[in-house]
């Protein structure tokens, strides 16, 4: 059996110059290890235990759902509470541990130091200690179900005073503190991840590695690291402040009079809407720190398995800072129908419908690039594809959600759960899986075979738009959201019964078909084809064959195709054309 | 292959699950003024979108399965002006309409006050029950506080009895409206968050414990329509539900007048008690 970071490591140091590496402890190479390489592949795993306990628990939801009076394994018959709880865990973990680790941290520290010409991240050791600051803050986020009265049921965006009074529900007293501790860790981490992300990228860049030769990961790294320096800061803020309103006796969001179960606890003058306005500054920056990265990865990955330049590369560019900006101004389209003053919404209706510009520019400009390309058919780029298809989908209804009047209908409803769930939830998991096809010979030195990787490809695809496509025609019927039951008493939705029975069936096929995947991860570590050093004749320097010396970058990184009649492709640091 | 699957996906999953459900997939019926430009303007912006939605996905369907021509260049990039700038030019003259379009409803809706004939209504969230109450034959709501709230006693929304608006104060647990005649809603919360929807009506409007909030309509369907909350506010969310009845005229006079009574026997006996 070899050792998979070694075979790895062979790829890469494959160069005369490369030296023996030095032997260092278990421990310190594949726990405790600076290796930028490695602790990528520690956030991916990290990642990868998120998803696995977020996907459990929505299949619970989604049986619970469809069959409510079924008993379910180690639970028995689910409480409206238990239901709760698990939507606010799934929603956590996903945002948070999921969609926030493996695109940006993950693959970041996988494979940017190497695509800027580098070695190593600026800040090795701040590295390690944000990986271990998420573990920890997972660890204690876990733990909630196992407080008395279980986990928090205020769902991921944690509104007060259900939030700030313990009395408002079961889960809402330490399970709540527990979530608001692990939220804060979790900040601390993120931010301290993107400090050093962000340093890499100004620092550490090698000799001709300009800005406009830039791969179009590394710019949304860039913008996504900023990002999240900027709003996870907002979020620590805001979470301080809620602990304060439930232990210090503060009123940050607590208003005057406020009666909670029998109870007046509300003494001062605070306002629920600042939490609101504070959650959402951070809250619509992150869908954007969860999607740019995949951004990035499509306009490679498309413009490598097409053989040609991604269009526009300039445009991209501009278009991803241009998100980043304006993702900044549109929180309040969260808001239309809280309470926020109906001319604001005007306003926020007005930014938002401006970010769909460089939105609609990226996919333009995708479609531009494999249209009459010689595509070759991979799995990374099918999941590319599948982004793609699928970044439209959960798009189109962004424009539509962002008119304030007709928000006023669709807000809360499951047409909001379909949105986000096509755009956020399986693009952006499109993307990491293009990642993780794509990248895989870097961390185990083998390929994941090519044949279960497009089986798992087209299950996904079509049980993905079969699972959230329907729930569109579920939110115009009018469904909220949270509801952990449709019949029973309180039934005007009961008409809905078999439209979500047949969802909970989809995603059950959802989830099963990750199987596939999880079994050829496993297979292939070990026994998959073992990867020629540049096995996608990728001109990004993660994949350059020179020696180990610092590379000199000499041409932009899309040069595919551009030389007819010699080579394919140029690497960016190649001297000149290679013989292919 | 894949274009076979392709577009099965597309084309079977709304028509998969209309097969086994055969349930509603539209918005409910259309029950009040305003509605009517709503549902209009809804379907005209899904249809558009929907459109984009196809156009994109010919694109990319054409771009998957056409193979360059042998001898032809695969190398040559689409020209800018041809992908990039014309058709970014016209989807962001789509969505300059759809903003002003959208923006003077919302605008109509929501800027301006109701006309000062309208009806008073409150409309108070609490865990886990919508309370509604009319203001009575003064046409003013009383005080309320939070002390004196006790739903056991006959008082869920806390009215104080010094209060002479009070006396004449209706709380029901079913909202009852005259068709036809513009409402003014007064909404309040006394806990947490809840989100006062009535699909029927196209109306939602969060209810926010420390804030008083307006919003108005007119009813014109008289019919039954289900009240729901559609911000999660605890575990009985899901039960959050009261309905709405919508009477004709007469009928609603009657309806009103029989409260009355009842308030006015209450009142008598609760005198008499004394
Ligand atoms: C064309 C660009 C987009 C527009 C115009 C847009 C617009 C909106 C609007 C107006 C809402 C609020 C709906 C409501 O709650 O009533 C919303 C919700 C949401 N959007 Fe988008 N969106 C866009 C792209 C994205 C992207 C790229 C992501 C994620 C990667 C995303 C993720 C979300 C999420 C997670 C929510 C729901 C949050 C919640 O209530 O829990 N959106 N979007
Ligand atoms: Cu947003
Ligand atoms: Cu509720």
């Amino acid at each position: 059996m070899t050792d998979p970071l070694e075979s790895a490591q062979a790829i890469q140091h494959s160069g005369p110059n490369a030296e023996p590496r030095r032997r260092r402890s278990w421990i310190r190479r594949y726990i405790f290890t600076t290796d930028h390489r490695t602790i990528g592949i520690q956030y991916l795993l990290l990642a990868l235990i998120a998803v696995i306990i977020g996907a459990s628990l929505s299949l619970l939801m989604r049986l619970h759902l469809a069959w409510p009076d079924l008993p379910m394994p180690f639970w028995g018959v689910m409480k409206p509470e238990d239901y709760l709880a698990l939507v606010t865990m799934h929603g956590t973990l996903m945002v948070f541990f999921v969609l926030t680790t493996a695109p940006q941290s993950g693959f970041a520290n996988l494979v940017l130091p190497e695509q800027i010409g580098s070695r190593q991240m600026a800040l090795p050791l701040l590295n390690a200690a944000s990986f271990w600051l998420t573990v920890l803050s997972l660890l204690v986020l876990v733990s909630a179900f196992f407080m008395p009265g279980g986990a928090p049921i205020s769902g991921w965006t944690s509104y007060p005073p259900l939030s700030a009074i313990a009395a408002s529900g079961p889960g809402q007293a330490l399970g709540m503190d527990i979530w608001l501790v692990s939220i804060g860790i979790f900040c601390i981490a993120s931010t301290l991840a993107s400090v050093n992300m962000l340093t890499t990228i100004v620092a550490e860049r090698c000799e001709g590695m300009t800005l406009d030769r830039m791969p179009l990961t590394v710019w949304s790294w860039l913008v996504a690291s900023m990002i999240t320096v900027l709003v996870f800061s907002v979020l620590f803020a805001a979470a301080v402040l809620l602990l304060c309103d439930r232990h210090l006796g503060t009123a940050f969001f607590v208003p005057m009079g406020d009666l909670v179960n029998g109870q007046i606890v509300g003494h001062g003058d605070g306002t629920p809407l600042l939490w609101l306005h504070l959650f959402w500054f951070f809250g619509h920056p992150e869908v954007y720190i969860a999607i740019l990265p995949g951004m990035g990865i499509t306009s490679s990955l498309l413009a490598n398995f097409s053989r040609r330049p991604a269009l526009g590369y300039r445009l991209m560019a501009l278009t991803t800072v241009l998100i980043g900006l304006l993702g900044f101004l549109v929180w309040g389209h969260h808001m239309f129908v809280s309470g926020m003053n109906p001319y604001a919404g005007t306003a926020f209706a007005l930014t938002t419908m401006a970010i769909a510009v460089p939105s609609t520019a990226k996919v333009l400009s995708w479609i531009g690039t494999i249209w009459g390309g010689n595509l070759r058919l991979t799995t990374p780029m099918l999941f590319s594809l599948g982004f793609l298809s699928l970044f439209i989908a959960g798009g189109v209804t962004g424009p539509l959600l962002a008119l304030p009047i007709l928000d006023a209908y669709l807000h809360n409803t499951f047409f909001v759960v379909a949105h986000f769930h096509l755009i956020m939830a399986m693009a952006a998991i499109f993307s990491v899986f293009a990642g993780v096809y794509y990248w895989f010979p870097l961390m185990a030195g083998r390929q994941l075979h090519e044949g279960w990787g497009k089986v798992h490809f087209w299950l996904t695809f079509i049980a993905a738009y079969s699972t959230f496509f329907p729930m569109h025609l579920a939110g115009l019927a009018g469904e909220p959201r949270h509801y952990s039951q449709l019949s029973g008493g309180a039934a005007s939705m009961a008409a809905l019964i078999p439209l979500q029975r047949y969802i909970s069936i989809s995603a059950i096929v959802l989830v099963a078909a990750q199987l596939i995947f999880l079994t050829n991860l496993i297979w292939s570590v070990w026994h998959g084809k073992l990867s020629p050093a540049n096995p996608w004749q990728a001109t990004t320097l993660e994949w350059s064959t020179a020696s180990d010396g610092q590379p000199i970058v000499l041409r932009g990184p899309y040069d595919y195709g551009v030389h007819p009649g010699q080579s394919d492709f140029l690497p960016q640091d190649a001297l000149e054309p290679n013989p292919e | 292959m894949p274009l076979t699957i392709f577009l099965a996906v597309i084309a079977l999953c709304p028509g998969l699950s209309s097969l086994v459900s055969g349930s509603q997939f539209w918005m409910p019926p259309n029950a009040a003024l305003h509605g009517i430009a709503v549902d209009r303007l809804m379907r005209l912006n899904l249809t558009a979108l929907g459109t984009c939605f196809i156009i994109a996905h010919l694109l990319l369907l054409i771009s998957i399965l056409r193979r360059p021509r042998p001898g032809a260049s695969p190398k040559i990039l689409p020209s800018m002006w041809a992908m990039e700038v014309i058709p970014l030019t016209l989807l962001c003259l789509m969505y300059v309409w759809m903003a002003i379009t959208a923006q003077r409803l919302w605008a109509a809706n929501r800027f301006e006050g109701p006309s000062p004939a309208a009806m008073q209504v409150e409309v108070v969230g609490v865990q886990f029950q919508w309370y509604f109450r009319y203001p009575g034959e003064d046409a003013a709501f009383g005080g309320t506080r939070p002390e004196l709230v006790n739903a056991a006693a006959g008082n869920p929304l806390g009215l104080d009895r010094q209060d002479p608006h009070s006396a004449d104060d209706i709380v029901a647990s079913e909202l009852v409206l005259p068709a036809g005649r513009e409402v003014d809603v007064t909404l309040r919360a006394h806990d947490v968050i809840h989100g006062f929807f009535v699909p029927a009506m196209r109306l939602k409007q969060n209810a926010v414990p420390g804030m008083v909030l307006h919003v108005h309509f007119t009813p014109e369907l008289p019919g039954e329509y289900p009240i729901l909350c559609s911000q999660v506010c605890g575990l009985g969310h899901a039960r959050m539900q009261a309905k709405l009845r919508v009477l004709p005229r007469g009928d609603y006079a009657l309806w009103l007048a029989a409260r009355e009574a009842k308030l006015h026997a209450i009142q008598a006996a609760r005198v008499k008690a004394q």
